[in-house]
Protein backbone atom coordinates (compact mmCIF):
# COMPACT_ATOMS: atom_id res chain seq x y z
CA UNK A 1 0.00 0.00 0.00
CA UNK A 2 1.22 3.31 -1.07
CA UNK A 3 0.51 5.15 2.37
CA UNK A 4 3.14 2.67 4.28
CA UNK A 5 6.39 3.56 5.97
CA UNK A 6 8.72 1.35 7.39
CA UNK A 7 9.79 0.84 11.30
CA UNK A 8 13.62 -0.20 10.60
CA UNK A 9 14.15 0.58 14.32
CA UNK A 10 12.18 0.63 17.66
CA UNK A 11 14.26 1.73 20.95
CA UNK A 12 13.58 2.73 24.81
CA UNK A 13 15.34 3.60 27.83
CA UNK A 14 13.69 1.31 30.43
CA UNK A 15 10.83 3.05 32.85
CA UNK A 16 11.74 4.16 36.34
CA UNK A 17 12.85 6.46 38.56
CA UNK A 18 15.90 7.25 37.90
CA UNK A 19 16.98 10.69 38.86
CA UNK A 20 18.45 12.01 35.61
CA UNK A 21 17.61 14.27 32.55
CA UNK A 22 14.92 13.70 30.17
CA UNK A 23 17.66 14.27 27.56
CA UNK A 24 19.99 11.46 28.76
CA UNK A 25 16.79 9.03 28.24
CA UNK A 26 16.17 9.93 25.15
CA UNK A 27 19.68 9.93 23.60
CA UNK A 28 19.90 6.26 24.97
CA UNK A 29 16.52 5.48 23.41
CA UNK A 30 17.66 6.94 20.10
CA UNK A 31 21.14 5.46 19.78
CA UNK A 32 19.25 2.31 20.49
CA UNK A 33 16.80 2.61 17.81
CA UNK A 34 19.59 3.38 15.54
CA UNK A 35 21.79 0.59 16.27
CA UNK A 36 18.77 -1.53 16.01
CA UNK A 37 18.25 -0.37 12.14
CA UNK A 38 21.02 -0.41 11.31
CA UNK A 39 21.93 3.31 10.06
CA UNK A 40 23.83 6.08 11.52
CA UNK A 41 22.71 8.88 12.79
CA UNK A 42 24.12 10.64 10.63
CA UNK A 43 21.99 8.90 8.10
CA UNK A 44 18.78 10.69 9.70
CA UNK A 45 17.59 13.61 8.07
CA UNK A 46 14.51 14.67 9.98
CA UNK A 47 14.09 14.61 13.70
CA UNK A 48 10.86 14.72 15.77
CA UNK A 49 10.98 15.53 19.34
CA UNK A 50 7.40 14.78 21.76
CA UNK A 51 7.53 17.97 23.99
CA UNK A 52 7.93 17.32 27.61
CA UNK A 53 6.05 20.04 29.49
CA UNK A 54 8.74 19.57 32.70
CA UNK A 55 12.31 20.20 31.31
CA UNK A 56 12.15 24.02 32.64
CA UNK A 57 9.88 25.17 29.64
CA UNK A 58 6.70 25.09 28.71
CA UNK A 59 6.58 22.57 25.68
CA UNK A 60 10.89 22.08 26.04
CA UNK A 61 11.61 22.17 22.43
CA UNK A 62 12.52 18.21 22.60
CA UNK A 63 13.55 17.83 18.68
CA UNK A 64 16.40 20.43 18.38
CA UNK A 65 17.18 19.04 22.28
CA UNK A 66 17.87 15.54 21.11
CA UNK A 67 19.45 16.22 17.75
CA UNK A 68 22.08 18.55 19.92
CA UNK A 69 22.46 15.87 21.77
CA UNK A 70 23.43 13.09 19.49
CA UNK A 71 25.81 15.92 17.86
CA UNK A 72 24.28 18.78 15.58
CA UNK A 73 24.57 17.32 12.29
CA UNK A 74 21.86 19.89 10.14
CA UNK A 75 18.85 17.38 10.38
CA UNK A 76 15.30 18.58 9.61
CA UNK A 77 13.62 19.12 12.90
CA UNK A 78 9.99 19.20 14.28
CA UNK A 79 8.82 19.46 18.23
CA UNK A 80 5.09 18.54 18.56
CA UNK A 81 3.05 18.75 22.17
CA UNK A 82 -0.23 17.21 22.52
CA UNK A 83 0.48 16.13 26.00
CA UNK A 84 -0.46 12.21 26.43
CA UNK A 85 -0.82 11.62 22.64
CA UNK A 86 2.45 13.79 21.49
CA UNK A 87 4.08 10.61 20.65
CA UNK A 88 1.41 9.76 17.96
CA UNK A 89 1.74 13.35 16.58
CA UNK A 90 5.75 12.64 16.11
CA UNK A 91 4.68 9.82 14.49
CA UNK A 92 1.98 11.58 12.04
CA UNK A 93 4.70 13.79 11.61
CA UNK A 94 7.51 11.97 10.45
CA UNK A 95 5.34 9.94 8.46
CA UNK A 96 3.54 13.21 6.50
CA UNK A 97 6.98 14.00 6.04
CA UNK A 98 7.92 10.68 4.30
CA UNK A 99 5.12 10.21 2.16
CA UNK A 100 5.89 13.77 1.14
CA UNK A 101 9.15 12.92 0.17
CA UNK A 102 10.72 15.54 2.43
CA UNK A 103 12.50 12.86 4.26
CA UNK A 104 13.66 9.21 4.13
CA UNK A 105 14.44 8.37 7.31
CA UNK A 106 13.07 10.07 10.52
CA UNK A 107 13.90 9.50 13.74
CA UNK A 108 11.23 10.59 16.48
CA UNK A 109 11.73 10.24 19.87
CA UNK A 110 10.04 10.84 23.39
CA UNK A 111 11.47 11.39 26.84
CA UNK A 112 10.43 12.60 30.08
CA UNK A 113 11.44 12.74 33.67
CA UNK A 114 8.54 12.70 35.61
CA UNK A 115 7.22 14.20 38.34
CA UNK A 116 6.36 12.45 41.87
CA UNK A 117 2.75 12.16 42.63
CA UNK A 118 -0.66 13.93 41.15
CA UNK A 119 0.25 15.83 37.85
CA UNK A 120 -0.91 19.24 38.22
CA UNK A 121 -1.09 22.62 36.28
CA UNK A 122 1.61 25.73 35.78
CA UNK A 123 1.54 27.75 38.60
CA UNK A 124 0.17 31.52 38.59
CA UNK A 125 -3.06 32.88 38.85
CA UNK A 126 -4.90 31.42 35.35
CA UNK A 127 -8.27 31.31 35.15
CA UNK A 128 -8.40 31.64 31.40
CA UNK A 129 -7.20 27.76 31.55
CA UNK A 130 -9.59 24.77 32.07
CA UNK A 131 -6.91 22.52 33.49
CA UNK A 132 -5.97 25.02 36.00
CA UNK A 133 -9.59 25.72 36.89
CA UNK A 134 -10.38 22.39 37.19
CA UNK A 135 -7.83 21.82 40.23
CA UNK A 136 -8.39 25.21 41.48
CA UNK A 137 -12.21 25.05 41.73
CA UNK A 138 -12.96 21.46 42.03
CA UNK A 139 -9.67 19.95 43.09
CA UNK A 140 -10.36 17.25 40.50
CA UNK A 141 -6.83 15.47 39.79
CA UNK A 142 -6.62 13.04 37.32
CA UNK A 143 -7.39 9.79 39.18
CA UNK A 144 -10.83 11.91 40.30
CA UNK A 145 -11.44 11.24 36.48
CA UNK A 146 -10.94 7.78 36.06
CA UNK A 147 -12.87 7.32 39.28
CA UNK A 148 -15.86 8.18 37.69
CA UNK A 149 -15.51 6.62 34.52
CA UNK A 150 -14.74 3.55 37.13
CA UNK A 151 -18.14 4.27 38.92
CA UNK A 152 -19.93 4.82 35.68
CA UNK A 153 -19.39 1.34 34.51
CA UNK A 154 -20.66 -0.18 37.74
CA UNK A 155 -23.47 0.97 37.40
CA UNK A 156 -24.26 0.66 33.88
CA UNK A 157 -22.70 -2.51 33.16
CA UNK A 158 -22.13 -3.89 36.43
CA UNK A 159 -18.87 -4.23 35.92
CA UNK A 160 -17.10 -4.74 39.63
CA UNK A 161 -14.05 -3.57 41.69
CA UNK A 162 -12.79 -7.17 41.50
CA UNK A 163 -12.56 -7.04 37.53
CA UNK A 164 -10.69 -3.54 37.73
CA UNK A 165 -8.48 -5.35 39.88
CA UNK A 166 -7.96 -8.46 37.62
CA UNK A 167 -6.81 -5.88 34.44
CA UNK A 168 -3.94 -4.99 36.99
CA UNK A 169 -3.11 -8.96 37.84
CA UNK A 170 -2.77 -9.67 33.85
CA UNK A 171 -0.97 -6.36 33.12
CA UNK A 172 1.60 -7.24 36.08
CA UNK A 173 2.01 -10.84 35.10
CA UNK A 174 2.87 -9.23 30.94
CA UNK A 175 4.95 -6.72 32.62
CA UNK A 176 7.04 -9.30 34.32
CA UNK A 177 8.28 -10.54 31.06
CA UNK A 178 9.68 -7.29 30.00
CA UNK A 179 12.73 -6.20 30.58
CA UNK A 180 11.99 -2.12 29.96
CA UNK A 181 9.10 -2.19 32.30
CA UNK A 182 9.47 -0.17 35.66
CA UNK A 183 7.19 -2.77 37.72
CA UNK A 184 8.40 -6.77 37.13
CA UNK A 185 6.58 -8.71 39.90
CA UNK A 186 3.42 -10.31 39.64
CA UNK A 187 0.36 -8.58 41.48
CA UNK A 188 -2.69 -10.43 43.32
CA UNK A 189 -5.96 -9.02 43.14
CA UNK A 190 -6.12 -9.21 46.98
CA UNK A 191 -2.94 -7.03 46.90
CA UNK A 192 -5.06 -4.13 44.96
CA UNK A 193 -7.84 -4.91 47.08
CA UNK A 194 -5.26 -4.02 50.11
CA UNK A 195 -3.70 -0.63 48.57
CA UNK A 196 -5.86 2.60 49.41
CA UNK A 197 -8.28 4.10 47.65
CA UNK A 198 -7.53 7.03 46.13
CA UNK A 199 -10.64 7.97 44.53
CA UNK A 200 -13.33 5.76 45.02
CA UNK A 201 -13.85 3.18 43.43
CA UNK A 202 -10.28 2.67 42.22
CA UNK A 203 -7.34 1.89 44.69
CA UNK A 204 -3.47 3.10 44.29
CA UNK A 205 -2.83 -0.45 42.44
CA UNK A 206 -5.66 0.87 39.89
CA UNK A 207 -4.15 4.10 38.86
CA UNK A 208 -0.79 3.96 36.63
CA UNK A 209 2.01 5.88 37.89
CA UNK A 210 4.70 8.44 36.64
CA UNK A 211 7.83 7.19 35.68
CA UNK A 212 10.95 8.21 33.83
CA UNK A 213 11.27 6.75 30.50
CA UNK A 214 11.91 7.28 26.65
CA UNK A 215 11.38 5.35 23.10
CA UNK A 216 12.55 6.23 19.85
CA UNK A 217 11.77 5.34 16.50
CA UNK A 218 13.22 5.22 13.09
CA UNK A 219 10.87 5.49 10.91
CA UNK A 220 11.98 5.63 7.03
CA UNK A 221 10.14 5.51 3.18
CA UNK A 222 9.12 1.78 2.06
CA UNK A 223 11.81 2.45 -0.74
CA UNK A 224 14.80 3.22 1.83
CA UNK A 225 13.79 0.20 3.35
CA UNK A 226 14.06 -2.12 0.14
CA UNK A 227 17.60 -0.22 -0.38
CA UNK A 228 18.55 -1.21 3.05
CA UNK A 229 18.39 -4.90 2.81
CA UNK A 230 14.68 -4.87 4.66
CA UNK A 231 12.39 -6.49 2.59
CA UNK A 232 9.81 -7.39 4.67
CA UNK A 233 9.54 -4.42 7.54
CA UNK A 234 6.72 -3.66 9.99
CA UNK A 235 4.95 -1.19 7.93
CA UNK A 236 2.76 1.46 9.55
CA UNK A 237 -0.27 1.59 8.02
CA UNK A 238 -2.64 4.28 9.94
CA UNK A 239 -2.04 7.23 12.52
CA UNK A 240 -5.70 8.48 13.59
CA UNK A 241 -4.77 11.71 15.37
CA UNK A 242 -8.17 13.16 15.09
CA UNK A 243 -9.95 15.49 17.54
CA UNK A 244 -13.49 15.28 19.25
CA UNK A 245 -16.87 15.91 16.96
CA UNK A 246 -19.21 18.45 19.06
CA UNK A 247 -21.36 18.36 21.38
CA UNK A 248 -18.96 16.17 23.03
CA UNK A 249 -21.11 14.22 25.64
CA UNK A 250 -18.44 12.43 27.70
CA UNK A 251 -16.92 14.37 30.53
CA UNK A 252 -13.40 14.47 29.86
CA UNK A 253 -9.89 15.96 31.58
CA UNK A 254 -10.07 18.53 31.85
CA UNK A 255 -13.28 19.47 31.55
CA UNK A 256 -15.90 21.00 33.83
CA UNK A 257 -18.57 20.29 31.79
CA UNK A 258 -19.67 17.97 28.38
CA UNK A 259 -20.87 20.18 25.64
CA UNK A 260 -24.68 20.55 25.17
CA UNK A 261 -26.47 18.30 22.97
CA UNK A 262 -29.43 20.64 23.53
CA UNK A 263 -29.38 21.54 19.45
CA UNK A 264 -27.34 18.85 18.19
CA UNK A 265 -27.45 15.60 18.19
CA UNK A 266 -24.02 13.72 19.65
CA UNK A 267 -22.12 11.18 16.92
CA UNK A 268 -23.29 7.57 17.98
CA UNK A 269 -20.01 7.05 18.81
CA UNK A 270 -17.78 8.50 21.78
CA UNK A 271 -14.64 10.71 20.90
CA UNK A 272 -12.38 6.86 22.06
CA UNK A 273 -14.32 4.96 19.81
CA UNK A 274 -13.77 7.81 16.83
CA UNK A 275 -10.09 7.53 17.11
CA UNK A 276 -9.87 3.76 16.74
CA UNK A 277 -12.42 4.07 13.99
CA UNK A 278 -9.94 6.26 12.06
CA UNK A 279 -7.24 4.25 12.50
CA UNK A 280 -9.61 1.49 11.21
CA UNK A 281 -10.69 3.14 8.00
CA UNK A 282 -7.26 4.51 7.53
CA UNK A 283 -5.67 1.06 7.73
CA UNK A 284 -8.43 -0.79 5.39
CA UNK A 285 -8.35 -3.19 8.57
CA UNK A 286 -11.14 -4.05 11.38
CA UNK A 287 -10.88 -4.94 15.24
CA UNK A 288 -11.41 -8.68 13.11
CA UNK A 289 -8.16 -8.50 12.30
CA UNK A 290 -6.51 -7.16 15.07
CA UNK A 291 -3.69 -9.58 16.74
CA UNK A 292 -3.06 -7.45 19.80
CA UNK A 293 -3.88 -4.23 21.25
CA UNK A 294 -1.71 -1.46 23.21
CA UNK A 295 -4.09 0.86 24.92
CA UNK A 296 -3.66 3.68 28.00
CA UNK A 297 -4.44 2.05 30.63
CA UNK A 298 -4.01 5.19 33.23
CA UNK A 299 -6.82 2.92 34.95
CA UNK A 300 -7.34 -0.60 35.64
CA UNK A 301 -11.07 0.48 34.08
CA UNK A 302 -10.28 2.60 31.48
CA UNK A 303 -8.97 -0.37 29.91
CA UNK A 304 -11.93 -2.17 29.84
CA UNK A 305 -13.65 0.84 28.48
CA UNK A 306 -11.03 0.60 25.78
CA UNK A 307 -11.92 -2.61 24.54
CA UNK A 308 -15.33 -1.24 23.79
CA UNK A 309 -13.90 1.71 22.09
CA UNK A 310 -11.69 -0.85 19.83
CA UNK A 311 -14.56 -2.73 18.82
CA UNK A 312 -12.94 -5.74 20.19
CA UNK A 313 -16.45 -6.12 22.10
CA UNK A 314 -19.87 -4.72 22.01
CA UNK A 315 -20.47 -1.96 24.43
CA UNK A 316 -20.46 -3.16 28.15
CA UNK A 317 -18.54 -6.33 27.17
CA UNK A 318 -15.34 -5.30 28.35
CA UNK A 319 -15.40 -7.07 31.61
CA UNK A 320 -16.41 -10.40 30.31
CA UNK A 321 -13.62 -10.19 27.38
CA UNK A 322 -11.27 -9.93 30.66
CA UNK A 323 -12.89 -12.45 32.31
CA UNK A 324 -12.86 -14.75 29.57
CA UNK A 325 -9.27 -14.51 29.28
CA UNK A 326 -9.16 -13.46 25.40
CA UNK A 327 -7.33 -10.17 26.54
CA UNK A 328 -4.51 -11.59 28.63
CA UNK A 329 -1.51 -13.14 27.29
CA UNK A 330 -2.05 -16.55 25.23
CA UNK A 331 -5.71 -15.07 24.75
CA UNK A 332 -7.18 -14.17 21.29
CA UNK A 333 -6.59 -10.52 21.31
CA UNK A 334 -3.80 -9.75 24.21
CA UNK A 335 -4.18 -6.18 25.10
CA UNK A 336 -1.00 -4.71 26.46
CA UNK A 337 1.26 -7.58 26.40
CA UNK A 338 3.99 -4.72 27.50
CA UNK A 339 2.23 -4.93 30.68
CA UNK A 340 1.01 -1.76 30.38
CA UNK A 341 0.97 1.51 31.70
CA UNK A 342 -0.19 -0.87 35.12
CA UNK A 343 3.76 -2.12 34.22
CA UNK A 344 5.47 1.36 32.66
CA UNK A 345 3.90 3.95 34.65
CA UNK A 346 3.15 7.33 32.48
CA UNK A 347 6.18 8.49 30.61
CA UNK A 348 3.92 11.45 29.08
CA UNK A 349 5.70 11.85 25.82
CA UNK A 350 7.48 8.80 25.50
CA UNK A 351 4.22 6.63 26.03
CA UNK A 352 2.72 6.53 22.87
CA UNK A 353 5.86 5.95 21.33
CA UNK A 354 6.85 2.87 23.23
CA UNK A 355 3.38 1.37 22.19
CA UNK A 356 4.57 1.27 18.65
CA UNK A 357 7.82 -0.06 20.02
CA UNK A 358 5.74 -3.27 21.53
CA UNK A 359 3.75 -3.78 18.49
CA UNK A 360 7.58 -3.40 16.44
CA UNK A 361 8.45 -5.79 18.59
CA UNK A 362 5.50 -8.28 18.20
CA UNK A 363 4.93 -8.27 14.79
CA UNK A 364 8.20 -8.89 14.19
CA UNK A 365 8.62 -12.08 16.57
CA UNK A 366 10.95 -10.51 18.57
CA UNK A 367 9.04 -10.16 21.98
CA UNK A 368 10.34 -12.75 23.73
CA UNK A 369 8.22 -15.07 26.79
CA UNK A 370 5.61 -12.31 25.42
CA UNK A 371 5.05 -12.66 22.05
CA UNK A 372 1.99 -12.98 20.63
CA UNK A 373 2.19 -15.91 17.98
CA UNK A 374 1.40 -14.74 14.42
CA UNK A 375 0.81 -11.52 15.28
CA UNK A 376 0.27 -9.81 11.68
CA UNK A 377 -1.68 -6.16 12.80
CA UNK A 378 -1.44 -4.53 15.92
CA UNK A 379 -3.14 -1.57 17.00
CA UNK A 380 -2.27 1.59 19.42
CA UNK A 381 -4.45 3.60 21.13
CA UNK A 382 -4.49 6.68 23.67
CA UNK A 383 -6.07 9.86 24.42
CA UNK A 384 -4.23 13.42 25.08
CA UNK A 385 -5.56 16.33 27.06
CA UNK A 386 -7.70 18.70 25.45
CA UNK A 387 -8.93 16.13 22.69
CA UNK A 388 -6.15 14.99 20.97
CA UNK A 389 -6.64 11.26 19.79
CA UNK A 390 -4.08 9.03 19.50
CA UNK A 391 -4.05 5.90 17.60
CA UNK A 392 -1.39 4.10 15.68
CA UNK A 393 -2.11 0.69 13.31
CA UNK A 394 0.78 -1.62 12.14
CA UNK A 395 0.99 -4.58 10.18
CA UNK A 396 4.05 -6.99 8.86
CA UNK B 1 -11.58 41.62 67.09
CA UNK B 2 -12.88 40.11 63.80
CA UNK B 3 -13.25 41.68 60.51
CA UNK B 4 -15.96 40.63 57.74
CA UNK B 5 -14.70 38.89 54.83
CA UNK B 6 -15.42 39.75 51.53
CA UNK B 7 -17.86 37.10 49.58
CA UNK B 8 -16.18 36.68 46.04
CA UNK B 9 -17.32 33.58 43.67
CA UNK B 10 -14.10 31.44 43.14
CA UNK B 11 -14.76 32.25 39.37
CA UNK B 12 -16.41 35.15 38.03
CA UNK B 13 -20.11 35.10 36.23
CA UNK B 14 -20.56 31.30 36.66
CA UNK B 15 -23.59 31.46 39.48
CA UNK B 16 -25.59 33.15 40.75
CA UNK B 17 -24.92 35.41 44.06
CA UNK B 18 -28.53 34.51 45.27
CA UNK B 19 -28.54 33.11 48.68
CA UNK B 20 -30.51 29.78 48.88
CA UNK B 21 -33.61 28.07 46.54
CA UNK B 22 -32.57 31.17 44.24
CA UNK B 23 -29.17 29.95 43.48
CA UNK B 24 -28.18 28.66 39.54
CA UNK B 25 -25.81 28.11 37.59
CA UNK B 26 -24.82 30.56 34.69
CA UNK B 27 -24.42 29.70 31.43
CA UNK B 28 -24.40 30.70 28.38
CA UNK B 29 -26.89 30.14 25.09
CA UNK B 30 -26.18 30.72 21.13
CA UNK B 31 -29.73 32.68 20.27
CA UNK B 32 -29.11 31.61 16.94
CA UNK B 33 -28.62 27.39 17.31
CA UNK B 34 -29.66 27.30 21.53
CA UNK B 35 -27.01 25.68 22.81
CA UNK B 36 -25.65 26.31 26.08
CA UNK B 37 -22.30 26.53 27.19
CA UNK B 38 -21.35 26.33 30.66
CA UNK B 39 -18.56 27.28 31.79
CA UNK B 40 -19.90 30.32 29.23
CA UNK B 41 -18.38 31.15 25.83
CA UNK B 42 -19.05 34.67 25.48
CA UNK B 43 -16.90 35.26 22.10
CA UNK B 44 -18.04 32.51 19.91
CA UNK B 45 -20.60 30.01 19.33
CA UNK B 46 -18.35 26.49 19.67
CA UNK B 47 -21.52 24.77 17.68
CA UNK B 48 -19.65 24.33 13.97
CA UNK B 49 -22.74 24.45 12.34
CA UNK B 50 -23.63 27.23 13.31
CA UNK B 51 -23.08 30.39 11.10
CA UNK B 52 -23.06 32.68 15.06
CA UNK B 53 -25.25 34.38 16.89
CA UNK B 54 -25.28 36.17 20.30
CA UNK B 55 -24.68 34.81 23.50
CA UNK B 56 -26.90 35.20 25.97
CA UNK B 57 -26.67 34.59 29.96
CA UNK B 58 -28.58 31.70 30.75
CA UNK B 59 -29.56 30.18 34.19
CA UNK B 60 -28.80 26.18 34.53
CA UNK B 61 -31.43 23.89 35.70
CA UNK B 62 -31.13 23.60 39.35
CA UNK B 63 -31.98 19.81 39.81
CA UNK B 64 -30.47 17.50 37.43
CA UNK B 65 -29.44 13.22 37.65
CA UNK B 66 -25.78 11.25 39.30
CA UNK B 67 -24.09 10.66 36.24
CA UNK B 68 -21.24 9.61 38.11
CA UNK B 69 -19.27 10.11 41.34
CA UNK B 70 -15.79 10.12 42.93
CA UNK B 71 -14.15 11.23 46.13
CA UNK B 72 -10.61 12.75 46.33
CA UNK B 73 -9.02 10.89 49.36
CA UNK B 74 -5.57 12.49 48.96
CA UNK B 75 -4.64 15.59 49.12
CA UNK B 76 -4.77 17.88 45.37
CA UNK B 77 -1.96 19.74 44.37
CA UNK B 78 -2.18 23.82 43.90
CA UNK B 79 -3.38 25.38 42.75
CA UNK B 80 -6.39 23.47 45.18
CA UNK B 81 -6.60 25.28 48.35
CA UNK B 82 -6.29 23.31 51.72
CA UNK B 83 -4.06 23.82 54.78
CA UNK B 84 -1.67 21.44 55.29
CA UNK B 85 -1.58 21.78 58.71
CA UNK B 86 -4.95 20.32 58.66
CA UNK B 87 -5.41 16.98 58.30
CA UNK B 88 -7.52 15.56 55.00
CA UNK B 89 -10.78 15.84 54.81
CA UNK B 90 -11.57 13.42 51.82
CA UNK B 91 -14.72 15.78 49.66
CA UNK B 92 -16.90 13.83 47.16
CA UNK B 93 -17.11 15.26 43.29
CA UNK B 94 -20.64 14.40 41.26
CA UNK B 95 -20.76 14.68 37.66
CA UNK B 96 -24.84 15.69 37.19
CA UNK B 97 -26.68 15.25 33.86
CA UNK B 98 -28.99 18.35 33.42
CA UNK B 99 -31.96 17.08 31.63
CA UNK B 100 -32.72 20.30 29.54
CA UNK B 101 -29.70 21.28 28.41
CA UNK B 102 -28.59 17.48 27.89
CA UNK B 103 -25.16 18.06 29.39
CA UNK B 104 -23.16 17.00 32.26
CA UNK B 105 -21.78 19.92 34.93
CA UNK B 106 -18.71 18.45 37.46
CA UNK B 107 -19.37 19.89 41.23
CA UNK B 108 -18.15 19.55 45.01
CA UNK B 109 -20.91 17.45 46.89
CA UNK B 110 -21.87 19.53 49.95
CA UNK B 111 -19.76 18.81 52.68
CA UNK B 112 -20.84 15.92 54.71
CA UNK B 113 -21.81 13.33 51.85
CA UNK B 114 -19.95 10.47 51.63
CA UNK B 115 -19.52 8.33 48.37
CA UNK B 116 -21.70 5.88 49.99
CA UNK B 117 -24.28 8.52 50.20
CA UNK B 118 -24.60 8.51 46.31
CA UNK B 119 -26.02 6.07 43.46
CA UNK B 120 -25.72 6.68 39.90
CA UNK B 121 -29.25 8.69 38.86
CA UNK B 122 -29.87 9.90 42.39
CA UNK B 123 -31.43 13.54 42.28
CA UNK B 124 -29.52 16.49 43.00
CA UNK B 125 -29.53 20.34 43.15
CA UNK B 126 -27.60 22.90 42.86
CA UNK B 127 -26.40 25.08 45.96
CA UNK B 128 -24.14 27.87 47.37
CA UNK B 129 -20.78 26.53 48.99
CA UNK B 130 -18.04 27.82 50.34
CA UNK B 131 -14.54 26.63 48.68
CA UNK B 132 -12.17 28.52 50.81
CA UNK B 133 -11.44 30.84 53.44
CA UNK B 134 -8.34 33.36 53.71
CA UNK B 135 -7.50 36.34 55.52
CA UNK B 136 -9.85 38.55 53.62
CA UNK B 137 -11.98 36.20 51.10
CA UNK B 138 -14.20 33.92 51.55
CA UNK B 139 -14.24 32.27 47.85
CA UNK B 140 -18.05 30.65 47.18
CA UNK B 141 -18.40 27.90 44.46
CA UNK B 142 -21.08 25.58 44.04
CA UNK B 143 -22.02 22.73 45.30
CA UNK B 144 -24.16 19.34 44.61
CA UNK B 145 -26.64 18.22 46.95
CA UNK B 146 -28.91 14.90 47.58
CA UNK B 147 -32.89 16.08 47.18
CA UNK B 148 -34.28 14.90 50.37
CA UNK B 149 -37.13 12.02 49.52
CA UNK B 150 -40.67 13.89 50.51
CA UNK B 151 -41.81 12.32 53.66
Amino acid sequence: MSGDIAVLGAGMHPWGKWGRSFVEYGTIAARAALTDAGLDWKQVQSVVGADTVRGGYPGHVAGATFAKALGWQGARVTSVYAACASGAQAIGAARAQILAGLADVVLVVGADAAPKGFFAPAGGERPDDPDWLRFRVLGATNPAYFGLYARRRMALHGDTVDDFAQVKVKNAAAGTLNPNARYRRTVSAEEVAASAVVADPLRLLDICATSDGAAALVLTSMDFARRHGTTDPVRIRAVSTVTPTFPRSVLDLPDIATDSAASVEPAPHSFRASIARAAYEEAGIGPEDVSLAEVYDLSTALELEWYEDLGLCGAGEGAKLLRDGTTALGGRIPVNPSGGLASFGEAVPAQAIAQVCELTWQLRGAAGDRQVSGARAGITANQGLFGHGSSVVAVR
Amino acid sequence: MTHARTRTPVVAGWFTDAPGPDFRLLGTRCTACASVFFPREDAFCRNPGCTGGELAEVPLSQRGRVWSFTDGRYRPPSPYVSDPQVEWEPYVLVAVELAAERMVVLGQAVPGVSAADLAVGMEVEVVPGVLNEDADTTWTTWHWRPVEVAA
